[in-house]
């Protein structure tokens, strides 16, 4: 399968938000869960502003990996370094106030809620004013909402979703439900967005409606993008750099070009004979 | 009612009068992020200004053409009227059009200067740059993923406005004296009429003809300047335009635009316009959208639904008849209204509308009687591009479902033995552009215009519009036989989207049907059919039971009106995709385009004539042949027909 692309966007050479320094060091990463070696000995870079894909099979690690970027797990070895600042473990929370946001797999969003309550929680971060204050109508609470509401309609207008702004989620079709998630992380603001398997399960109008929006965000925003997928067409054709992992190791890094034609890669996916 | 001085005559004049008369009353207004926002007249005369003296810097002529390309935005309407005020002229096109139509209609108005609403549309554009040698300038609004251009003809509508604001002022003289030139004579607007037949053709409307139309139209609708309309029909065609632009300028009331079609009901509902114009299409859809949703609500409220809705009808009925209702039909009236109709009303948006027109095709009496018994004043208008839209309108008291009402002020009818509609009307267009020929054609000496419709003009003065010239014709037998009829009548089924009716020298009349996919599968949901796509459920053998018994249906009705009679819908045949403006067999307008649509369908035509039941399809290139099946639908023989024989 193929998925059609704008090419100005890939191949221009005046990015409106040029590679940056390494926003994000992994170094010698390793985590086990007792004898189950999920990750070994795993060192990539993340720069400011590119989109950065993590590859491989199933049960090659790639949740993982995300999951220890996000905090969820705590590596046994190695450290991250965000922006310059070395951090021993990640938690949830701290990563989401350094500006890490994320999708899950299974979509995780409140299925009872409207989009745009959905999508209002992604601003959590940025609601300041005290229960008392938001209860009694204070000021304060009302140019929150109204400051947070406007946020958020720029992001309801940038993934055309305006006509389900009412819609409970639970009622939305697979691939609108991904894209309200995707709203989600973005409401957040983040500098770091976590994708994890953005196109699975969507059918090829659905994952090329989303291709468009992960390089409209990254093309708009700036937004540095780390995403996980195994549907190598799409992959190799909207990142800028590709990490390959195969049963918890690091088998490959480097522009789709040099990814597709290593020896290593071929074989993970293609398979060996034996 | 509240229509402006009588010397305003040109649209550039008509928006400075509003901008003193009622500057902050609002012109314009459109959802955006969530929000409605106004546009008041007094900033949209500033808004034209400033957008006039930045295109007029950048070499717009005055009787130059200006295309319009996009959504209806307030910036649209702005930059017509930075158009008309430099004494140039607006085409607006149809913002779905391809490529290929965009290009040709470029070239033969040789525009200069383009509004375009987005990236999408200024893709379509560059790509025929080329083509067009005549484009200086192309103005785009929304500004994401704009970055990348770098042409040296677009410029953002933002800039051109900062830059219209700083130059509007030194300029300000020059401004007031072009507006001042213009007049009432000059050409206006340049419309690309759908071209049912052949290919479009550009008609030249000026600033008094269709200012003339919308001050008589206003006049009879009794539109006042705290109206409200939406606008949410293509802007390439004329009605939008005419409800969207000239009336407003001739009454000083307000429009809406919605914040993308999908979200036009709801905005409608918010925004409860009083005057509302929609195509027989929308109202087909509203109205399957109503029944398709009753048929699925329960058993207790379905039956509700449907006996306030038969109240609603025999109310609707006697009242149009005049008989005077009894007080067991008004208080029975009263309650469906209290409880099914005013309630439904509200869903459609409709509650606040005063006046409702229908109009860009026949529409079948039966979907006008739906509207009119859920209590919605909703008339039918006639009128074409040629004829500045408002002809002929059915008036308050005096409605007839199966006419257009009677003429309006200023128009002359005259019928021709071959039952041609002929109108001369202060509201006829100048001419076809840059044709001559054709515009001789169509337009006599006199000023008589040949309309190409089929009607007849009944004692009472109310027109009846039969068909077009060119599709009416007869059975082998004799009969008369007219398409359009037939198929407004099968549309109004809601498993119907579509249908092609044969019948001209031939000897039965056969159908082709498109089906309403969102309806159509909905019943296979609930009869437990599985199917695998639109294809495969247009050849379901339940379908076409399900289609055969719609069509048996309405040949009853056919058969108790003795002209009628013979036209019963014999054989007919599911086509396996939709019929779709982007094939061509359709006009961006949504009519039929029977020449194309009788060559492509050739052999499923023959086919059904020829007494098959079923035939090989073999459709354009790089498509998979398939077989296509042929049924009987049930006919009905009436009384009229047993006598003769």
């Amino acid at each position: 399968m193929t998925i059609s692309v704008q090419s100005s966007i890939l191949q221009s050479a005046q990015r409106a938000f040029p590679f940056g320094p390494p926003i994000l060091e992994l170094s010698s990463i390793s985590l086990r869960f007792g004898g189950v070696h999920a990750l070994t000995n795993i060192s990539f870079d993340v720069l400011e502003h590119e989109i950065r894909a993590i590859i491989g099979p199933n049960g090659a690690g790639k949740s993982s990996m995300l999951n220890v970027i996000n905090g969820i797990y705590a590596p046994q070895e190695g450290s991250i370094t965000f922006r310059g600042e070395r951090l021993s473990e990640m938690k949830p929370t701290h990563a989401a106030s350094l500006g890490i946001a994320r999708t899950f797999q299974n979509i995780a969003l409140f299925r009872g809620m409207s989009v745009l309550d959905n999508i209002m929680a992604g601003r959590k971060l940025h609601m300041h004013a005290s229960f008392l204050e938001v209860a009694l109508q204070l000021p304060r609470a009302r140019r929150e909402e109204t400051e947070n509401r406007a946020a958020v309609e720029e992001i309801i207008e940038f993934l055309e979703i305006e006509h389900i702004r009412k819609t409970p989620v639970a009622r939305l079709p697979y691939g609108l439900q991904k894209r309200v998630e995707l709203g989600r992380a973005l409401a957040a603001e983040p500098t770091i967005l976590l994708l994890d398997e953005p196109m699975a399960g969507m059918n090829i109008e659905e994952k090329q409606d989303m291709c468009r929006f992960i390089l409209d965000v990254n093309d708009h925003y700036g937004t540095t993008i780390v995403l996980i997928e195994h549907d190598m067409g799409v992959v190799m054709d909207i990142s800028d750099r590709v990490v390959v992992l195969d049963y918890g190791k690091k088998i490959g890094d480097g522009t789709p070009d040099e990814v597709r034609s290593d020896q290593n890669v071929i074989d993970a996916y293609l398979g060996v004979p034996h | 009612m509240t229509i402006v001085k009588l010397d305003l005559d040109t649209f550039p004049k008509l928006l400075m009068h509003h901008a003193e008369e009622r500057g902050d009353r609002p012109a314009i207004r459109e959802k955006s992020r969530g929000i409605w926002r106004t546009v008041t007249w007094r900033e949209l005369a500033e808004e034209a200004s400033a957008l006039a003296a930045a295109v007029s810097a950048r070499g717009l002529q005055r009787g130059a053409h200006v295309a319009l390309l996009g959504d209806n935005r307030p910036r649209l309407y702005a930059a017509m009227c930075a158009a008309h005020m430099l004494g140039a002229v607006a085409v607006p096109l149809y913002q779905d059009s391809a490529v290929d139509e965009i290009a040709s209609s470029i070239a033969s108005a040789k525009v200069t200067h383009v509004f375009a609403e987005n990236q999408e549309q200024v893709d379509k554009l560059l790509e025929i740059l080329p083509r067009c040698p005549t484009v200086q300038c192309i103005v785009y609004d929304k500004d994401r993923g704009m970055r990348h251009y770098t042409q040296r003809e677009l410029v953002s509508y933002d800039s051109l406005l900062q830059q219209g604001r700083q130059l509007a002022v030194e300029k300000h003289d020059f401004l007031r004296a072009q507006a001042a030139r213009c007049s009432g004579g000059d050409s206006a607007l340049l419309f690309f009429t759908s071209g049912a037949t052949g290919p479009a053709k550009g008609v030249v409307l000026t600033h008094a003809a269709l200012i003339d139309r919308a001050r008589v139209a206003a006049s009879l609708g009794q539109l006042k300047d705290t109206d409200v309309a939406m606008a949410y029909l293509p802007p390439g065609w004329i009605g939008q335009i005419l409800f969207g632009y000239v009336q407003p300028m001739v009454v000083g009331y307000c429009i809406c635009c919605p914040e993308s079609s999908d979200t036009m009901l709801a905005d409608m509902r918010e925004m409860g316009p009083t005057y509302f114009l929609a195509t027989p299409r929308v109202l087909e859809t509203l109205a399957k959208q109503v029944s398709l949703r009753m048929e699925e609500a329960g058993g207790f409220n379905q039956r509700l639904y449907r006996s306030c809705m038969a109240v609603g009808r025999r109310v609707a009925a006697r009242t149009l008849a005049g008989e005077r209702l009894s007080i067991g039909d008004r208080l029975a009236s009263m309650a469906s209204d209290l409880l099914i109709r005013g309630p439904l009303r509200d869903v459609l948006g409709m509650s606040r509308v005063r006046v409702a027109y229908t109009a860009g095709d026949a529409v079948d009496p039966d979907l006008l009687m739906f509207f009119r018994a859920l209590g919605i004043n909703l008339k039918q208008l006639y009128g074409s591009t040629e004829t500045g839209f408002f002809v002929a309108l059915q008036r308050d008291g005096a409605i007839r479902p199966d006419t257009v009402g009677l003429p309006v002020d200023g128009v002359e009818l005259k019928m021709t033995p071959q039952r041609e509609v002929l109108v001369r009307s202060p509201g006829l267009f100048r001419e076809y552009h840059g044709d001559a020929a054709r515009t001789a054609e169509a337009m006599n000496a006199d000023g008589w215009f040949h309309t190409g419709d089929a009607g007849e003009l009944g004692p009472d003065g109310q027109l009846r519009i039969v068909d077009r010239m060119a599709d009416v014709g007869a059975l082998k037998d004799g009969t008369p036989f007219a398409p359009r009829l037939l198929e407004s009548k099968l549309k109004f089924v809601p498993y119907i989207r579509e249908a092609v009716a044969f019948g001209d020298g031939r000897d039965m009349v056969c159908a082709l049907i498109d089906i309403e996919m969102a309806a159509t599968s909905r019943w296979a949901d609930r009869q437990n059919i599985s199917y695998t796509g639109h294809a495969d459920l247009a050849s379901r053998d339940e379908v076409y039971a399900l289609i055969a018994d719609c069509i048996a249906a309405m040949n009853a009705q056919l058969a108790s009106d003795p002209a009628l009679a013979s036209s019963q819908i014999q054989r007919f045949l599911i086509l396996d995709k939709e019929l779709s403006a982007d094939d061509g067999v359709l006009t961006r307008t949504g009519k039929l385009r029977r020449d194309v649509i009788a060559a492509r369908y050739r052999a499923s035509v023959d086919a059904m004539y020829d007494g098959r039941t079923e035939v090989r399809v073999e459709p354009g290139s790089g498509e998979q042949a398939a077989d296509a099946k042929i049924r009987d639908a049930k006919v009905v023989t009436s009384a009229h027909t047993r006598r003769a024989a």
